[in-house]
This record gives structure tokens, sequence and C-alpha cells, in this order.
């Protein structure tokens, strides 16, 4: 087994994880420790998130591993403990909320409750409602909530159990956008005082970024990065992780000098800052990062700006992503070379301009990954 | 026809108390094994999945024949039962037993799909908040598969009602305490009152019709249960 990839430095280490485990497709092989900030785990459908998931939550068995939570082991297989689920101490929020539909919303909440008086239990799921702003759905029936109320009640349920760490497996993902956006700020809320280890899995960036200080990128069963989240993506070690991290524009690259690559794919020689410190084997830039020249007249200096043609274009309400040609206009083939996300604000200055147009890869948001 | 009140009418109540028993028995069997089954996989559990479902599909004089040799007085359970003084086999009690084992099945397939069908992310969510197995099962598995267990009971209850091969085999003929409704009907042909006969096919009839189209309204017609409906 691998050694921990460790997330940062001087993290006081509150959920360790070394699991292996073997899928139809690949075996997920993962090692990481979090502490009490969230962790956003990142991939692909199928990258094996929600079956990391269940086997720390103890619904499914690992066929190696070790698990630490707090003091507490909670698997070792080589020394023959298994926690079962119920004993961990772990909430888990799901997908489809996974409410009982036999039980009001009152009941949902206090089920892990059975021990306190009826009096100290019913001002406990008060409690726990108020928190997730939805104390008034107390009596009701999970059947007649709205997927994001059925949601912050599961959501108050798991932590009416007072987990000793929360795993959160799509939580977003079922609901529309509105009610997304509503949840979404209510973990934000709660991670803010539920300071135990949060592991939130999604195939969405954006919510990965938003949700987690730091970021943990599964690809097919391994760690493809592990680190704050403005390193990865600012930085992404690979090009799987700079894929999976939403990059739209990487090519091929070898160095020429310690401050200058080749492009292979986009034919250009391209500066960077700062310098080369490792080996290259392909350069990216985020679609976003890309720069239009609004001035006609290039000063000969000018860095890493390069002649370009649009291909094709396609709208979001405030965004428009061109496609774009470099140094030569598009032929019939529809090839571009790169991808360029601009707010229509900016578009709409420069659109009616002749082409070519004049694009510039900045160096400061250019990054070089080895192989 | 004989005039109403010489008419012996044994065979319907010792049918309705057997089948009462019966459906009890099967009930918590059903159930037990159903449950059991729901968490365990493997060639074992086919196994006892089969030996489970035999009674269904093997001729009823064939259960009654096995039903004989285990509760005989050779047989182990009967000897066991002589050490303890009693003995079964002949009397109302065996009709319990005919009826609970040719039942069985039915109770058993229907508590099974009933439990299959529970969403296992309620159970394992369930488990994560600290419920122990049993309480998994009490709290959440039986309640919502509650419809599909009570249907499986009006099965077994119009299966133990119209029992009569096993039965006949275990319990015999012997009126007012073994013979029950379809016993009575087969020794009235036998002794050609075909009056007698008829009347008690019709409330068989009766009987079974109104438990079956009941539970047909009360799956289909009514809907399913409380919480689910709108």
């Amino acid at each position: 087994m691998r050694g921990v990839l460790r997330a940062g430095p001087g993290v006081d280490m509150a959920l360790e994880v070394h699991i292996e485990k073997s899928l139809a497709e690949f075996t997920l092989d993962v090692s990481f420790a979090a502490d009490n900030e969230p962790l956003g785990i990142l991939g692909p459908s199928g990258a094996g998130k929600t079956m990391l998931l269940r086997c720390i939550a103890g619904l499914d068995e690992p066929n190696r591993g070790r698990i630490l939570l707090g003091d507490h082991t909670l698997l070792d297989t080589e020394k023959g403990v298994h926690v079962p689920a119920r004993k961990r101490r772990i909430g888990m929020l799901f997908q489809h909320y996974a409410l009982f539909p036999n039980q009001s919303v009152r009941d949902n909440v206090g089920f892990s409750l059975g021990r306190l008086s009826r009096d100290e239990r019913e001002r406990r799921v008060r409690a726990m409602l108020a928190g997730v702003h939805a104390a008034e759905l107390e009596p009701r029936y999970p059947r007649h909530l709205s997927g994001g109320e059925q949601q912050r009640v599961a959501l108050a349920r798991a932590l009416a159990s007072e987990p000793e760490a929360l795993l959160l497996d799509e939580p977003l993902s079922a609901l529309d956008t509105h009610l997304r956006s509503q949840m979404e700020a209510q973990l934000q809320q709660t991670f803010l005082t539920y300071r135990s280890p949060t592991l939130l899995v999604t195939h969405n960036i954006e919510e990965a970024y938003r949700l987690g200080a730091r970021l943990l990128v599964l690809s097919r069963g391994r760690v493809a990065a592990l680190g704050p989240r403005e390193e990865i993506f600012r930085q992404p070690p690979n090009v799987e992780v700079a894929l999976l991290t939403g990059c739209k524009n990487i090519s091929r690259a070898r160095a020429v000098s310690d401050s200058l690559v080749e492009a292979i794919d986009w034919g250009c020689r391209l500066r960077l800052r700062p310098a080369l410190g490792q080996p290259v084997g392909h350069v990216g830039i985020r679609a976003h990062h890309l720069d239009f020249t609004e001035s006609f007249d290039l000063g000969a200096g000018e860095e890493n700006v390069f002649p370009c043609w649009l291909v094709s274009s396609s709208e979001t309400p405030f965004r428009i992503t061109l496609y774009l040609r470099l140094h030569k206009p598009p032929d019939d083939s529809g090839r571009y070379d790169l991808q360029a996300e601009v707010f229509k604000e900016k578009w709409e200055r420069f659109r009616d301009r002749p082409l070519p147009w004049h694009v510039r890869l900045a160096p400061e948001w250019l990054f070089v990954m080895p192989g | 026809m004989a005039p109403l009140e010489a008419t012996d009418w044994s065979p319907l109540w010792i049918s309705l108390k057997t089948s009462v028993a019966a459906t009890a028995v099967t009930l918590i069997a059903g159930l037990a094994a159903a449950a059991w089954r729901d968490r365990h996989k493997g060639p074992v559990v086919a196994l006892l999945d089969g030996i489970c479902l035999l009674p269904m599909v093997l001729p009823p004089t064939v259960v009654g024949f096995f039903l004989l040799l285990l509760f005989g007085r050779s047989g182990p359970i009967g000897r066991l039962l002589l050490q303890l003084g009693t003995t079964v086999i002949f009397s109302w009690p065996a009709t319990v037993i005919a009826a609970a084992v040719v039942a069985f099945p039915l109770m058993y397939l229907s508590a099974r799909a009933a439990l299959e069908q529970v969403d296992p992310r309620l159970l394992e969510a369930a488990r994560t908040l600290g419920a122990s197995e049993w309480r998994v099962l009490r709290k959440i598995a039986l309640p919502l598969a509650w419809p599909g267990v009570l249907a499986g009971a009006i099965l077994s209850f119009a299966r133990a009602l119209g029992e009569f091969g096993a039965t006949l085999m275990l319990a015999g003929n012997i009126p007012g305490r073994t013979a029950t409704i379809p016993i009575a009907i087969y020794f009235a042909v036998e002794a050609d009152d075909m009056r007698s006969a008829f009347a008690w096919c019709a409330a068989d009839v009766v009987i079974s019709l109104a438990l079956l189209s009941g539970l047909y309204y009360w799956t289909h017609a009514r809907g399913p249960a409380r919480w689910a409906r709108r």
C-alpha cells in the first residue's frame, strides 16, 4: 500500500483512510487523511467515489485496509477489526435523501435519539430542524416535502446522531438549480459550525470547489490529486487532473529553454512565468484565462500573443464559448486549437472586429505538466 | 335437506380455528425465514429456499406422508412428544400443522418479495444512524414491507382453509375434532349426502372468494399504505 498523501503540512488528522477494494472495472486503492476542513472528492461517474464513502461508513467492506477516526480504529483488516456501520458514528447524506417514508419528519430526525427521554428528544429534534431552517416541517411526512426540504431533513437527521465524521454522497445532484443553490448555502453554513471531518462527493467541478476547502481528485479508483483547491486548479499535477478539473486547453509541449516551451499542438512558443521547475510533457491554460488583445497595433514585445480565427461559438446566458483556430483561417474540418470563455459584455466589444483577432495566453496562467 | 338446527356446524368452526392458528404460525415462521433469507446469500441459502417452497409444488399427500413420518409414534418428533406424554397425530393440532406447512410457502414468498422491495438505502441510512439489525427490521423494513406481508397472510389463510390431503393423512376424519370443511365435503360425497356436500362447497367458495376479492380491493383499489398515499 502506498504512503499517505497528506493534504498539507501540519494538519491534525482526524480521519485517516487506506483502502483497497476490487471493483468490476478496476481496483479502488485510496489513501488520504482529512482534518476538520471539508474535503471535496471530485471525479467522473464510476470513479469509485460512492464506493469510497460506503467503505468508510461501513456499508461495504474493502478487501484490505485501515480506517482511523480520531482515536478509534474503525477498520483494520490485518488485525481483524471491523466496526459495524451502526457503531462507527459516521453520518451519511445520500443523493436521494433516504428519509424513512413511514415516519414523520419528527421521527426521522429523532431516529438516532432513542436513548433520550421523550422531552429531551423532542427538544433536540426541534433544535436540529431549526438549524437547517426546516422547523415548520416537523409534523409532515417525507412524501409531502420537496427534494430540497427532504435533503435538509436528512441533514438534520444525520447531525442529530452527533457523528464524528460526515459523508455526503452527491447531496445536491438530485435537486433542480434553484433548490440546489439554497441547499448549497445550507451546507456552507453547516460546515462552518460542524468542525469534524467532512467528505463531499460530487462530479460537479464548481460545487466541489465552492464546498471543499481541499480537493481529492479520484480517477479509476486512484487518487489523482489531493491538496488545497487553489493549488489543484492553479497547477494540476497531470493531464488527467487538468481535464477532470475542467481545463479545456491542453497541448503537448517540450522545453526550449528555462522559461520557454514549444506547444506542439498549437504550433507556437510560449513564455512561462515562473520558469520551469519540472520536466515538460504538456502545457495548459483554462478557457476563461484566455485574453483578447483589443488594440490592433501590436507591440513587437507582447508575450504569447497570437493571431486567431473564430471557428464556432456556443452561448450561455451570460457567457460565450469561442472555438478558435491559431495562426490561420479555419478549414472545413471544424478543427480548433483553443477554447475561450468570455463574458458577453466583453464579447460585444470585439465581435464585429475583422479577423484575425489576437489572443493572449498570459504567462502567469499557463501551467506545465510532466508526462 | 336436514333442518337447520340439526346441521352439524363443527366443520366450519374447526376450519376457521385451524386456519387462524395456521396463519399465525406461518406469519411468524414465514417472516422469520424471509428476514433471515434477506440477509444471507450462497448455495446453502438457495437450498433452504427450495426446501421452504417445496410444500407448494409437492402433492399434499406427499407432504402429509412426510409429516406422518416426522410426527408418527416412531418418528423423531413423535417420539419426543410421547416422552412428554402427548401425541399430535389424529388430533386438532395435527390439522394446524398440516395446514401451516402447506400454507407456509405462500407466506414465505410474499414476505420475501415484500422485504426485497424495501429500498436497501433506507436500511443503510438506518444503520449509519446507529440502529441495530433488529431495530432496522422492526422500525423500517417491516413497516415498509407490511402490505405485502399482510397480503401473504391472507393468501396463507385461504390456502389453509382449503387444505385437504395433508390434513387427512395427519389428522384423519374425526367429526367434531379434525373434520374440516374440505374433509366434511369428501366424506359427505362418499356417503352420498350430496346436499351437505353442496352446502359446504358453497360455503368454501363464498369464504375464499370474499378473502381473495377483499385482498385485491385492499391492495389495489384502496391503494397502498397511509404514508405512501397522497
